[in-house]
């Protein structure tokens, strides 16, 4: 593997001192099944600072999930393995620490939201329970101070007569309150980079604007970091401030996100772009990317997307993009933006 | 709830009746005559065995030699065996051995079953949880009564560990082994049970949120994966208390314990009606508190159970 498929415009807002809040660098993730080996990350580079909001685009199966799962190190170990990489926190490699100590980071330092509530909370506890773990576990509280900041916290991500509900379970709860329910749980300890893994896409819409505006705000008045997973392009443009777009288990772009909308450098997420629906092509037939995401057991040679890629030359086939710098008209480099296609001009001005 | 544990109640009453109706039905099918069969081999005169069938109240019609049963029940009255001994005092010289002899099983499976069933529900596909599905299977496939006897060979009359057959129905000590044997298949499939649900649960989204939670290994098993695995393990166990209390009658015959069993074995062996009826009844009422009380507990344990 070479380096130069990962250079490190997806570290742009790495301070001089290179002490970014999070930085993944180079990270390789594969799992052992019984057809041979899934390779799911392959060399992802990104970074986040306190108070920034990185949104990670892509299909199922692009590796953004597992990404984050390496982060927060809830990875089943085996099948999946980590053969190259490092996870910075706050310039401490999370890989190579004690598990003791990467424990007492999980949910105090770095916490992450679900994408299912319902399921991913406990349906046998009560939701005071579970939230006031995270005091007794971490802070040594007594039941009773727990359960105090429990009902606290509950208040906090706005959850009405959050004093009644303490002693509820997650199934007596809608939707949108299960899925407040885990953003306070990943809140309890004010840690500093929360990963909400697609937050709301099992929710309705009313309430997926609801849910996003809750944390978009929490994380304002608390300066977190965060990391947004998502396939939904609606939802990033609202709150993210930069984007890395992945595809078969790398970033194929990165750009702050009014550049990427405005002007997309690689052909996939012109696809993306695309095929939202929009009010003013009404009665125009909806467009697609052609083609299935790859196999990742058996990832195309060259540009992972060359077979689907409306731009795809014979070098596509054969050679693998680096994550190229973007520069404007006169040559200068654009902050933040990379893309990892071999004609992301022609994409650019295309 | 409270509306529910009344409308449980009221239908046990149906249940209640019916299978006391079935087992009086039946005892009263057996061939012989119960009466005659007391004089043996001697010809008892007209008059002798008409004022022993007035006695017994035999001479009245089926439906009121019911009816007199039933009521005896509530008077506390199981009515008397042929034996001339009240049914009530010969279930109440058994009961307390066989509860002992329950409790022993049952604390054995329930222990060594859950143990058993998490340790190899955590290392699936190890060798240690293959062992234990090889076992359990082999345990299960045995009859209670060869593995009882080979138990009483091998450690009653070879190693000596224990006596052979128990003397003391009252002694708890004696009672291990026996109760070893009674619990054994149940402790398999509560192994089984376990595994499975452990295995089921392990797996599930809200295990990894109490992992990216911070929690400490044992807090994650112990009570989040706990608490959801053990659901239906509890819910068999208490089921299983009840077969316990009835089914030892293969247990107790081997080792000479004077429990429910062994009152029950000797009862239908005398064609002794009151008796059997007696044993039932207790039998029937045992099972009836035992689903009742898993039903309530397994609401208990899982608040989406709703009693409607």
């Amino acid at each position: 593997m070479s380096t130069t498929d990962t250079t490190a415009v997806g570290q742009g807002n790495t301070t001089p001192s290179g002490t970014s809040l999070l930085e993944v660098d180079d990270l390789h993730v594969e799992f052992k099944t019984r057809d041979g080996i899934v390779r799911a990350v392959n060399g992802v580079s990104y970074s986040v600072d306190s108070g920034e909001t990185l949104a990670v685009l892509g299909e199922s199966g692009s590796g953004k999930s597992v990404t984050a799962q390496a982060v927060m190190g809830i990875l089943d170990m085996p099948p999946a393995r980590i053969p190259s990489g490092e996870i910075r926190y706050r310039g401490q490699n999370l890989l190579t620490m004690s598990n003791e100590a990467r424990r007492k980071v999980r949910g105090a330092k770095i916490a992450m939201i679900f994408q299912d509530a319902l399921s991913s909370l406990n349906p046998v506890l009560t939701v005071g329970y579970q939230l006031s773990e995270m005091f007794r576990v971490h802070r040594g509280m007594s039941r009773k101070e727990a359960k105090a900041r429990a009902v606290d916290l509950m208040d906090r991500v706005r959850i009405p007569a959050a004093k009644e509900r303490v002693n509820d379970y997650p199934h007596q709860f809608s939707g949108g309150m299960r899925q407040r329910i885990m953003i306070a749980m990943a809140l309890a300890l004010e840690p500093d980079l929360i990963i909400a893994d697609e937050p709301t896409t099992a929710l309705d819409v009313t309430v997926q604007a609801q849910v996003m505006d809750l944390l978009a705000d929490l994380q304002k008045e608390f300066h977190m970091g965060l990391i947004l997973i998502t396939h939904d392009l609606g939802v990033v443009a609202d709150v993210a401030d930069k984007i890395a777009v992945m595809y078969a288990g790398r970033i194929v772009e990165t750009a702050p996100v009014h550049e990427l909308y405005k002007n997309p450098a690689h052909p996939y997420t012109k696809g993306l772009l695309q095929s939202i629906p929009r009010l003013d092509q009404k009665g125009q037939e909806l467009y697609a990317i052609k083609g299935l995401p790859p196999n990742l057991l058996n990832i195309p040679e060259g540009c992972a997307f060359n077979p689907r890629c409306p731009m795809a030359q014979e070098v596509c086939r054969h050679e693998l993009p680096p994550l190229h710098e973007v520069t404007d008209d006169s040559g200068r480099p654009i902050a933040g933006r990379g893309s990892a296609c071999h004609f992301w001009k022609e994409t650019l001005h295309g | 709830m409270g509306r529910y544990i009344l409308r449980r109640l009221l239908q046990m009453i149906p249940v209640f009746i019916g299978t006391t109706l079935i087992i009086f039905l039946m005892v009263y099918a057996l061939p012989g005559d119960p009466v005659r069969a007391l004089f043996g081999d001697k010809a008892p005169d007209a008059a002798t065995l008409a004022a022993l069938r007035h006695q017994y109240g035999l001479d009245l019609p089926l439906w009121h030699q019911y009816w007199n049963y039933l009521s005896g029940i509530f008077k506390g009255d199981l009515g008397t065996s042929y034996s001339q001994q009240p049914v009530a005092s010969i279930l109440g010289a058994a009961i307390p051995v066989t509860i002992r002899l329950a409790l022993v099983a049952f604390v054995i499976e329930m222990v060594f079953g859950v143990l058993f069933g998490v340790i190899s529900g955590l290392r699936r596909g190890k060798l240690a949880d293959s062992v234990l599905l090889f076992v359990t299977l082999i345990v299960i496939a045995i009859p209670t009564f060869v593995i009882g006897y080979v138990f009483q060979v091998v450690f009653g009359n070879n190693l000596g560990w224990v006596t052979p057959t128990v003397n003391d129905s009252y002694n708890i000590t004696q009672l291990i082994l026996p109760g070893i044997v009674l619990g054994l298949v149940s402790l398999a499939y509560v192994s089984r049970l376990t595994r499975t649900s452990v295995v089921e649960n392990v797996r599930a989204d809200y295990m990894r949120t109490a992992v990216a939670k911070g929690l400490p290994r044992r807090r994650i098993v112990g009570v989040h994966l706990m608490r959801n695995s053990l659901i239906p393990v509890i819910t068999f166990l208490g089921t299983d208390l009840g077969a316990l209390m009835g089914g030892a009658i293969v247990t107790e015959g081997i080792f000479n314990i004077q429990g429910v069993g062994n009152v029950l074995y000797k009862a239908i062996n005398q064609a002794d009606g009151p008796l059997v009826v007696g044993t039932v009844t207790f039998l029937v009422i045992v099972y009836l508190v035992a689903s009742l009380i898993v039903d309530l507990l397994y609401a208990v344990l899982d608040p989406r159970i709703r009693y409607a």
